[in-house]
């Protein structure tokens, strides 16, 4: 009986501390130290909330940088990954189709939260043709493009960690923004 | 693999060994009593609890009433978040309208947190509103790995203390683990990673509409707090499905570092704990030195499986279930720590690494969750193969058993093999009975070997209270549910319960004067032995499981074969 009264009165104290103290004291710091990144990394384009920084959307366009392939098609309700085998029919299945649009490298593969913000600078370089092409770019723009995505290299972070990579949404936002050419 | 694929390894693992003595020599004070850096700005916060949860910090307990404790306290922490869950429809802080979760889902999630497993049968932003993560599975998280220091707390105990009938009071050991360990690491570590991008706010969710014109849904909450100590507590489960792999869990390379490192971090500072509490350093040295080498092994076999070319898939790199600002380095290395530890979070997906890169994993989680282990729990797991390794010696050699002085007779011995058959039997059982029963066979998603991966990853991840999974096998179902929580139980309770009682029965026997006439346990002989016996013990009772899945696999895949 002793022991009950003891466990029901800490495991009380312990969900108020956790639940409500801690976390609460968490948000409030957050909220005033790291209030953009507390609530998603948001990226507001010509007024409204075009998507996070964090999150990948799905680009179609020709004229777009594609993202990589998302096994929860890019609605984050919920995240995933395809979780095929490494011998899986259907993957190769996959892999050959997506070649066949002309996607490469990372572009070949769903990536694990099905929400990759990212791909590897050598697959944004590897889409340039296409994109010049669906934009009607002049070879004279082509370096242009180079140089926008140059720009937009996150190199590893400190020098070492992780591995290089771009930003699609920030990329594409900022291509629409160079060349102001009707998608 | 490039330089930076080697440095990325080295940095975590340089880090771990870096931090290991000071976390460790933090925590001897703290758990002895001693005075410490945070005794006075969070004195109050012990002595309150004390206070408020009718805590006689004095009060000594034996082994019956400490595993009494432990258990009552486990089960009001089990039946809040089962209630919780079934009600959280008609509870605040639900601004999605979330409606209650099915009783088997509730019943599985509440194990898996209790028991420090963190399994995840449910998709965290479509089922679990604000209030039950955070009033329900962050409590556990924090109690979980709490409940596990006090068990390793209580066996320190029983083998240090001679002739005592006590192990020290469930309730003070913790009050101090929470107050002085976990909470405040917990604290400062979710503020960087919202720092660097993780979430933490009660916003309902946010509707954009992308550059293309598709809405978009992005979920929110109060994750960070518990991203911190589901790393920390080697708890494991996501406030997302995706886990470590979601952006908003792990936005950034340095993240995906301090989650790594925070994996082992206790669990291997708790060794170095254990050897100034024992006053032998030597003896906690020679159990990191096998635990490095445990998890240096794996990792290497690891990283030379991925890197490898899939020729079923004829791609050199295969990058499926991996982001990008992870990478296969990051990938790997942490698919061996949190299955070394018995933490259980991912940032990429098991189910689609190379079949001996999935397979070490599974390896490591079928050794017993020792190579670290859960926080506590784990290197009681490691102490139990030492009494067993003893015990074996001095089969040998023909002398008494004795560690550290106390003599290992019968009943340490039956009760170490109880903590090592049970979770086995369970394992062999599960997936058994689950490869032919229809409701089994229902959710298993790969086909060949790899399907048969699946189910004995799942009972092996939840006997041994880890948590990682083949997420291909959809284990959201009634029979897996409850069939995978009543595993959890055995595998959690039939390890604490024996230990407990090892503790109890070691603490009251006298010391054996001599220690020439016993097997010196800190030397390299011992390592080597130690390390064998957990191989053996571990290894080969699964050893036809991985010879039927990823070895089956490996061998299949290089010869181009696809299903």
């Amino acid at each position: 009986m002793k022991t009950s009264v003891r466990a029901l009165a800490t495991l009380l104290f312990f969900t108020l501390l956790t639940g409500l103290v801690y976390t609460g004291a968490v948000t409030g710091v957050s909220a005033v130290a790291f209030n953009r990144q507390a609530n998603g990394s948001l990226v507001v384009s010509g007024g409204r909330v075009v998507g996070s920084e964090l999150i990948a959307q799905n680009f179609k366009g020709p004229g777009y940088f594609w993202p990589r392939p998302s096994a929860a098609d890019f609605n984050p309700l919920p995240s995933g990954g395809s979780n095929y085998a490494p011998s899986s029919a259907e993957l190769l299945g996959k892999i050959k189709e997506r070649k066949k649009l002309g996607m490469t490298r990372d572009l070949l593969f769903a990536s694990a939260s099905g929400l990759d913000p990212h791909i590897s600078p050598e697959a944004a370089f590897d889409q340039i043709e296409r994109i010049a092409s669906a934009r009607g770019l002049r070879d004279n723009q082509l370096s242009a493009v180079r140089a926008l995505i140059l720009r937009h290299v996150e190199e590893r972070q400190y020098g070492m960690l992780g591995e290089g990579r771009v930003n699609v949404l920030r990329l594409n936002l900022a291509l629409d923004e160079e060349t102001r050419i009707a998608k | 693999m490039n330089k930076f694929d080697f440095l990325q390894i080295l940095i975590p693992l340089a880090a771990l060994i870096a931090l290991t003595p000071l976390l460790g020599s933090y925590m001897a004070k703290v758990f002895q009593g001693e005075n410490h850096l945070l005794k006075k700005p969070l004195g109050f916060l012990e002595r309150l609890a004390y206070r408020l949860c009718f805590v006689d910090e004095k009060e000594e307990m034996g082994w019956k009433n400490y595993a009494v404790a432990l258990v009552i306290f486990n089960l009001f922490g089990f039946l809040a978040l089962f209630a919780l869950q079934m009600l959280q429809g008609h509870l605040p802080l639900n601004p999605q309208k979330l409606p209650n979760v099915s009783w088997d889902s509730s019943f599985n999630t509440a194990v898996s947190y209790m028991t420090n497993t963190n399994w995840q049968g449910y998709s965290g932003e479509t089922t679990m509103s604000y209030l039950t993560q955070m009033l329900g599975l962050c409590v556990q998280n924090f109690l979980s790995a709490a409940t596990g220091i006090a068990v390793f707390l209580a066996l320190v105990r029983g083998i240090i203390r001679k002739s005592s009938a006590t192990i020290g009071n469930f309730w003070v050991d913790v009050v101090r683990s929470f107050v002085y360990v976990l909470l405040p690491l917990s604290f400062f570590f979710a503020l960087v990673l919202v720092w660097q991008g993780s979430i933490q706010n009660f916003s309902p969710y946010v509707t954009a509409t992308g550059v293309e014109g598709t809405r978009q849904v992005l979920p929110m909450g109060p994750a960070a707090s518990q991203i911190a100590i589901k790393q920390l507590g080697t708890n494991g489960g996501g406030f997302f499905n995706a886990n470590s792999a979601h952006p908003f869990e792990n936005p950034t390379p340095l993240t995906n570092l301090l989650e790594l490192v925070a994996i082992l971090l206790i669990p291997s500072a708790l060794v170095w704990t254990y050897g100034i509490m024992l006053g032998k350093r030597r003896q906690g040295a020679v159990i990191l030195s096998a635990m490095f080498a445990l998890l240096i092994m794996g990792l290497a076999g690891s990283l030379w499986a991925q890197y490898r070319p899939n020729a079923s898939l004829g791609e050199p790199e295969v990058m499926e279930g991996i982001d990008t600002r992870t990478g296969v380095a990051n990938c790997v290395i942490w698919s061996v720590f949190t299955t070394a530890a018995s933490n259980g979070s991912v940032n990429c997906m098991h189910e689609s690494l190379s079949p001996i890169s999935g397979g070490v994993p599974l390896v490591n989680l079928m050794v017993g969750e020792v190579i670290f282990g859960g926080a506590g729990v784990g290197l009681a797991g490691m102490l139990v193969f030492m009494l067993i390794t003893v015990f074996l010696s001095g089969l040998m050699v023909g002398r008494t058993p004795e560690y550290i002085g106390k003599k290992i007779e019968a009943r340490e011995v039956q009760m170490s093999m109880i903590t090592v058959l049970a979770p086995s039997a369970v394992i062999l059982i599960g997936s058994a009975v689950s490869l032919f029963h229809p409701a089994g066979l229902a959710g298993i998603s790969a086909k060949g070997p790899h399907g048969f991966t699946e189910v004995v990853y799942a009972f092996t991840s939840a006997a041994q209270n880890n948590g990682s999974a083949f997420a291909g096998l959809n284990a959201n179902t009634p029979y897996y549910n409850v069939v995978l929580g009543l595993v959890m139980l055995v595998g959690r309770f039939l390890t604490i319960v024996p230990v407990l009682a090892i503790a109890g029965s070691l603490a009251q026997k006298k010391c054996v004067a001599s220690s020439e006439s016993g097997f010196r346990t800190d030397s390299p002989l011992f390592f080597i032995l130690l390390v064998a016996t957990i191989l053996v013990v571990g290894v080969l009772t699964h050893f036809p499981s991985l010879a039927l899945g990823p070895v089956v696999e490996h061998y299949l895949i290089n010869a181009g074969w696809v299903n």
